[in-house]
């Protein structure tokens, strides 16, 4: 760790989690002065906002990051302490410049670059690196204002374990990851809970004997870039799989359900204390199976091509989404319902940055990590360059690719500043498209 | 590889659907549409319905005639039936709406639609309605849909058709989804009436 005075440098990097110390990985691989400012200590994220059960989706042998995998098991799935060794680790073989428990307060921009101000004193720079992750704060809806005051509520973000929570039923809003995992664990606890589920995309552990990120990765799907999709915005938004680190078990809502997990539609409203739940469940069943189904062809298809079988299993198909014929449309929070836990994702924090590229819904303008502003880049958010983007080993290739940008733009400033015209906000459009290609066509 | 060449012709312009989205993306202004319609009661449980104006785009859009739709009761309730029943309306709306989705959707998806069958049911406990026991609810209890398709599509395809159709569907979100409802009176104000008479 790092003990450096405030100052100037060319670069900075806020956050100490992957996607910080991939880009440092990358800047001190290119020989550019940088340092990492972090609010805590490495991974802190994983260390203090994420509930004790957690382990990775991927499988130990996807979980790298440049010029470092991870020794242990390979088909194992980490837990966030893992995680945490996993970095800290990385940071000292990297030697990187962290600065720890250094807060960004504040960001601005004027001719000369970047102005960061923190808790320890203020750094200047010409380029930064957003590197502050996609999960800093709850996203709560707005109707959580309507649940009962006597109501226990809290956000996933500050869920530990099944303990914190006074005994009797969970209504838990969401069902992606998050929302799947903590009504098995739960359930499990003698909570009964009852799973509030929107659209959800709905994915097996294993297919045809291999995990499905194996699959995932070795199709293509993972490198798919953005660029391909017809509807980026849409493509960004899509929840997390139904997918739980634990080796071999499917955590579908058909293995809720037979848990004892009470599935319902989407939470649409609260009225008097009662919570409403869409009538939409079946066709939100239907449309994550249909989805499942093109998914599974795809590997299919891809295998097929490929020709080989790589000893893999028998095709096989996944009994549908069963829906209760008496899936509750409502229940009443006062009488039935202790605790409502949100598991309806979370949103990144830019209220500390003051340089007008956040845009009126709170999301940073950005094309494909490079935000609209000079020298300013972002990393580690959803689909922002490739599939996999915001999966560990997927910051590696982000990170190079805009580490290169950002080599563009400081040799481009510097010329700048010794009286060029190259105007550094022209690099944006020099960023290198890559031509459209579809996997599985 | 598609080797299919052939666009599909099921009647829905989807350039002008496309290019529709695209311009209200950029101008959600344009995108709050206003529905309207008037009701106007007959003689005994029958009404007519009559729709014409709509808000849109910005400014106020008209249909190309106004449409009528007369509304009643059967006669076993003890009315004349000089109408489909409102809650019949609500299931036609419905069809309608998922109906119409489907035709976009396949289009989109160059899928030629030969046919397109919907059927509809809808139990309800009408003893809601008559009050007699206040845990009945007014309303259905459930509404079935069956799709019936000709097109050339497989069957996963067809099924694609009908999920997509529902997840975009106004009238499909209005009926599985709760909504505020307003309703409002005012007395008709039929002239000074009275002081004369005294």
């Amino acid at each position: 760790m790092l003990k450096r005075m405030a100052g100037y440098i060319d670069v900075i990097v806020i956050g100490a989690g992957h996607c910080g110390l991939a880009m440092s990985a990358v800047l001190s691989e290119r020989g550019i002065d940088h340092v990492v400012l972090e609010r805590s200590e490495i991974a802190n994220t994983w260390r203090t906002e994420r509930w004790d059960s957690l382990r990775l989706l991927t499988p130990n042998w996807l979980t790298r990051l440049p010029g470092y995998s991870y020794p242990g098991d390979a088909d194992g799935y980490m837990t966030s302490a893992d995680l945490c060794g996993f970095l800290e680790n990385y940071a000292k073989s990297l030697a990187a410049p962290v600065v720890a428990h250094t807060a960004v307060l504040r960001v601005t921009h004027d001719d000369d670059g970047y102005r960061v101000a923190t808790s320890q004193g203020e750094w200047r720079c010409r380029a930064l690196v957003l590197a502050t992750g996609a999960f800093n704060q709850p996203d709560t809806p707005r109707i959580a204002q309507g649940v009962p005051g006597r109501i226990e509520q809290l956000h996933a973000l500050n869920y530990r374990n099944p303990e914190q929570l006074a005994p009797g039923r969970v209504l838990i809003v969401g069902g992606s990851a998050t929302g799947v995992q903590l009504a098995h664990e739960l359930q499990r606890s003698g909570r009964p809970v009852t799973l509030a589920v929107g659209e959800h995309v709905r994915m097996p552990r294993v297919y045809r004997g291999r995990d499905v990120q194996w699959w995932m990765l070795a199709s293509g799907l993972l490198e798919r870039r953005i660029e391909e999709e017809e509807d980026p915005d849409r493509a960004r938004r899509v929840p997390s799989p139904q997918l739980t680190g634990s080796p071999g078990f499917t955590l579908d809502l058909n293995a809720l359900r037979e848990q004892g997990v009470e599935i319902v539609g989407r939470l649409v409203g609260i009225r008097d204390g009662k919570a409403q739940f869409s009538g939409s469940l079946r066709n939100t069943c239907t449309l994550a199976d249909l989805k499942l189904n093109r998914l599974l062809n795809t590997f299919d298809e891809w295998l097929e091509h490929r020709g080989r079988s790589l000893g893999i299993t028998a095709r096989e198909r996944f009994a549908p989404t069963a829906v209760d014929e008496t899936a509750r449309l409502g229940i009443d929070l006062r009488e039935d319902v202790r605790t409502v836990l949100w598991a309806t994702g979370y949103r990144p924090d830019y209220s500390w940055l003051k340089v007008p590229v956040v845009n009126a819904k709170g999301e940073l303008r950005h094309d494909r990590g490079v935000v609209a502003a000079p020298g300013l880049y972002v990393l580690g958010l959803p689909y922002l360059r490739r599939r996999k983007s915001s999966f560990i080993h997927g910051a590696e290739d982000d990170a190079r690719e805009l580490g290169a940008h950002l080599m563009q733009f400081l040799d481009g400033s510097e010329r700048g500043r010794s009286g060029s015209s190259v105007a550094p906000r022209s690099l944006q459009s020099s960023l290198p498209l890559t031509p459209v290609r579809r996997v599985g066509t | 590889m598609t080797t299919q060449t052939r666009t599909a012709e099921n009647g829905v312009n989807v350039t002008a659907l496309l290019g529709a989205r695209e311009a209200l993306s950029r101008a959600p202004e344009a995108a709050r549409f206003k529905w309207r319609a008037s009701s106007k009661w007959l003689r005994g449980t029958h009404s007519r319905g009559t729709v014409e104006g709509f808000f849109g785009l910005g400014g106020e859009q008209i249909h190309r005639s106004p449409y009528q739709f007369d509304l009643d009761h059967p006669e076993i309730f003890a009315s004349e039936d000089n109408g489909a029943t409102p809650v019949e309306f609500v299931l036609v709306a419905l069809a309608g709406c998922l109906t119409a989705g489907v035709a976009a959707v396949a289009q989109m998806r160059n899928i030629q639609l030969r046919s397109v069958q919907a059927t509809l049911e809808a139990p309800m406990d009408i003893q809601g309605i008559l009050g007699i026991d206040p845990d009945v609810r007014n309303g259905f209890d459930r509404i079935k849909v069956h799709y019936e398709i000709d097109a050339d599509a497989s069957e996963e395809e067809i099924a694609a058709l009908v999920a997509q159709s529902q997840k975009r569907s106004a009238v499909f979100d209005v009926v599985t989804n709760p909504t505020d409802v307003a309703v409002t009176t005012s007395k008709v104000d039929r002239g000074a009436p009275g002081e004369l008479e005294c």
